[in-house]
């Protein structure tokens, strides 16, 4: 047995506060806890990328995390993300190509695309590839995937004189 | 899998981890980004009582020029590692790896110090520690000390960090003009651990090597410095007939483990292959 820890953190805007096992991931906590399951647990050893959330700005994933070592950050996961609408185009190209079919990978391609299309210039499909790399998709071949996320990327650069999108480490 | 129930403390001093160190009677780990540990702890292969959180000690941050040295702090993140400009300028085999280290969002969270400590032999960061020739500056409870790259990796996954004892920082003689240097690895994917990689720095007057540290990984239980590579080089200028002498040595002075996908020879041939490009590319450099 351990002794719990109170944990506190910003998860999508709203303050919480839980008295947790500091075994349990960030990962368990957002899905079990807090029952927030957008986000995903396959490997659940830093591997398959389903698990990735936004911790103060930079993505990670949340299987590689204890929620303890969170205690005081400001989580976002693909529920706030989508709920903001921030990824709403993604989750259109996504949908118009194809490029999911389980969904399972889905929420964690997502992270990964907001964290690319987020830097600045057009990444080339090369780019889109590296920054995929620790995301695994077991039904689409990926194609699909990188031509999503390439069209997003034309779309915004071609509207860029609209508002500029928000800064998030890859 | 999940780990096995444990406490957890943050501290935030190097004296205060220590010392829950010494409490938990080294029944502890310390944990820093968590990218080894977590998937370690998930797989049950270690079940410490006490995770001590390393992350928020302030003195274990930042990157500062100090005379002739860089002191980076064991904290700093991979991603920092990546764009750091003083990195860049003063230890640039780091700059070169990095963006080889694992995948973006773990390069968010795994931090140099971690990346050492752990000492696994096929990563980039500690094989270019030992080419950089860097110094680790180690706490204990008795003192800080600081130990040359050369006498650190002592074995798979072991250092000269006794347990208990946290790296600070790692300290690195800056690079001048006249060094010049060269990373490459071959890997399956972007982001997967390489099949052989390598880093080289060398000095050099007027167009003869003075001083070279080449440093291999995934070629044996630790990082290694490829000796008998080095010496064919001291001395020479770097043309085609003495970059082939030192192809012709290098499988000597590596030792890699028997593996059914890349056997020793496969690995040895794929050393000599990487060592002949960064050999040409430093050669080039000078022209
Ligand atoms: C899917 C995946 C792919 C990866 N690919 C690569 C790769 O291609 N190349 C590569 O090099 N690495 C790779 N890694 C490992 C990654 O780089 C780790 O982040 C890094 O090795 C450890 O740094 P950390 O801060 O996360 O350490 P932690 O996981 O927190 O700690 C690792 C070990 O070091 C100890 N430790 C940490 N900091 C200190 C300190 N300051 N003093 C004393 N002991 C300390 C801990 O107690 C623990 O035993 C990969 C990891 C994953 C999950
Ligand atoms: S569940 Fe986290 S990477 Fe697979
Ligand atoms: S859509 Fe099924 S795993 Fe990617």
């Amino acid at each position: 047995m351990s002794d719990l820890v109170n944990v506190t953190m910003t998860v999508n805007g709203t303050e919480v506060s839980h008295s947790i096992a500091p075994r349990i991931t960030l990962a368990d906590f957002l899905r079990q806890t807090l029952e927030l399951t957008g986000t995903h647990t396959g490997c659940e050893m830093g591997v398959c990328g389903a698990c990735l959330v936004i911790l103060d700005g930079r993505v990670v994933h949340s299987c590689l995390t204890f929620a303890v070592q969170a205690s005081g950050a400001a989580i976002e996961t693909v529920e706030g993300l989508s709920d903001r609408a921030v990824i709403a185009d993604i989750q259109e190209a996504f949908h118009q190509r194809n490029a999911l079919q389980c969904g399972f990978c889905t929420p964690g391609m997502l992270m990964t695309a907001h964290a690319l299309l987020s830097q600045s210039g057009v990444p080339s499909r090369e780019d889109i590839r590296d920054a995929l790399s620790g995301n695994y998709c077991r039904c689409t071949g990926y194609e699909a995937i990188v031509d999503a996320i390439e069209k997003v990327a034309r779309d915004r650069y071609a509207g860029a004189n609209a508002s500029a999108p928000e800064e998030v480490g890859a | 899998m999940k780990a096995r129930a444990f406490n957890y403390v943050k501290a935030s001093t190097v004296v205060e981890a220590l010392k829950a160190f010494e409490d938990a009677q080294d029944d502890a780990s310390y944990i820093a980004g968590g990218q080894s540990l977590v998937p370690t702890l998930a797989l049950r292969l270690q079940a410490p009582q006490l995770l001590i959180d390393i992350a928020h000690i302030p003195v274990l941050r930042g990157v500062d020029l100090q005379g002739d040295w860089l002191r980076i702090g064991a904290l700093t993140r991979h991603h920092e590692v990546l764009t750091d400009p003083l990195i860049r300028q003063h230890a640039p085999l780091y700059s070169e790896a990095a963006p080889h280290v694992a995948h973006p969002a773990i390069r968010n969270k795994g931090t140099l110090g971690g990346s050492i400590s752990h000492a696994d032999p096929a990563s980039e960061f500690p094989a270019m520690t030992l080419a950089l020739g860097a110094e680790l500056e180690i706490a204990s409870r008795d003192g800080v000390r600081r130990v040359p790259a050369d006498d650190f990796f002592l074995d798979l996954f072991q250092t000269a960090i006794e347990p208990g004892e946290l790296l600070v920082a790692i300290h690195v003689p800056v690079v001048r003009p006249g060094h010049r240097w060269a990373f490459h690895e071959l890997a399956r994917r972007r982001g997967d651990f390489a099949l052989v990689g390598c880093g080289i720095l060398a000095e050099f007057v007027d167009d003869v090597v003075k001083q070279v540290r080449i440093a291999f990984f995934s070629v044996g239980s630790t990082p290694l410095r490829a000796r008998q590579a080095e010496e064919a080089l001291i001395g020479k200028k770097l043309d085609q007939a003495v970059i082939a002498a030192a192809q012709a040595v290098v499988g000597d002075d590596l030792d890699p483990p028997e593996d059914e996908h890349t056997p020793p020879a496969m690995k040895r041939h794929l050393a000599r292959v990487l060592l002949g490009r960064l050999l040409g590319e430093i050669a080039r450099q000078g022209a």
